[in-house]
């Protein structure tokens, strides 16, 4: 079963504009009381996205509406380092995850 | 504990339950290390690309800047308003060890061949071609990244509810049943020897009462 989907990305507006040149739909999102608007908006299935990057900055305040969709097969969010650099907070999910999964933190991040 | 009835029918039906158990412990012991070596293969394979994606992508973004130094941001953004190409994501589903994971291809369509780029060259800074060409070169990590990072959310809870099944087996149905089996077949047993004693007695009895007989 293959099914056609798009890519959104979302944060800061001089990180989105990048990614438009690739064909990205891009959300900017500058205050950040509109990034759970927005977030909410394209994360619905009817927006038809499988895959969201989220810029590290904007996704702090995500984070619960974020790990709603961690079982969902259907969409991954995934987390990028915006232009300040990385903030470390896609390293820090990927030891959620071990640690859930194992019981304790064993890649030491 | 719950309470068993001492019968035989209890009996044989608990020691089908604690077969059952055992089976299936050991079927899902065997599935959770599976998932766990499949597991440490994606960590690690994640942990690789979400390095290099985030390299990438700061690499990416410093040429950004410097493009951005060169010319104005006003026209940057106009340059890039309308890309050429457009994205179309293909999803289909894996199979790990029964749980279901994203794989994702992509379809990268764009109007006329190799180009990329959705702007002229005659008004744009040549860092900006660089900045977008870095870009392109992560997206293909990013993808990966992402397929890869939601099978790694996908096999974590799909491990923790594994891991949680074996342990309730192995700490709590399994020696629940052992006891609540040896306790029947005690109460069985001692059922049996007391018959046994009574039968013996009832006999003495009989036998004093027809021939006087006395031991």
């Amino acid at each position: 079963m293959v099914a056609m989907y798009k890519i959104a990305v979302m944060g800061g507006s001089d990180t989105v504009t990048c990614f438009k040149a690739l064909g990205f739909d891009c959300y900017a999102v500058d205050d950040a009381g509109r990034a759970l608007e927005v977030f909410r908006r394209i994360s619905s299935p009817e927006a038809g996205y499988a895959i969201i990057y989220i810029e590290e900055s904007c996704a702090q305040d995500l984070g619960d509406e974020i790990a709603e969709f961690k079982d969902d097969p259907a969409l991954a969010v995934i987390l990028i380092p915006g232009r300040e650099g990385s903030l470390g907070l896609g390293r820090a999910a990927l030891a959620k995850a071990v640690e859930k999964a194992i019981g304790f933190n064993i890649i030491g991040d | 504990m719950a309470t068993y009835t001492p019968t035989r029918m209890v009996l044989n039906q608990l020691k089908a339950r604690l077969r059952t158990a055992r089976r299936g412990h050991k079927l899902l012991k065997d599935k959770r290390d599976e998932l766990m070596r499949n597991f440490m293969d994606i960590i690690k394979r994640n942990r690789d690309l979400r390095n290099e994606v985030e390299t990438g992508l700061t690499e990416a973004f410093a040429a950004f800047s410097s493009a951005g130094a060169v010319m104005s941001l006003d026209f940057m953004e106009q340059a890039l308003m309308y890309p050429r190409s457009k994205v179309k994501l293909e999803v289909s589903r894996k199979n790990i060890m029964g749980v279901t994971v994203p794989a994702y291809g992509f379809d990268m369509q764009s109007e006329n061949g190799a180009d990329v780029l959705p702007y002229g060259f005659a008004q744009t800074s040549g860092d900006l071609d660089d900045a977008i060409a870095k870009l392109s070169e992560v997206f293909k990590s990013m993808l990966a990244l992402a397929e890869i990072e939601k099978t790694m959310q996908m096999l974590a809870k799909e491990i923790e509810m594994t891991r949680r099944r074996v342990n309730a087996l192995e700490y709590s149905t399994i020696p629940e049943l052992e006891d609540a089996i040896k306790y029947i077949s005690m109460k069985l047993s001692e059922n049996e020897n007391s018959t046994k004693v009574r039968l013996m007695k009832v006999k003495d009895m009989v036998l004093q009462k027809a021939h006087d007989f006395q031991y």
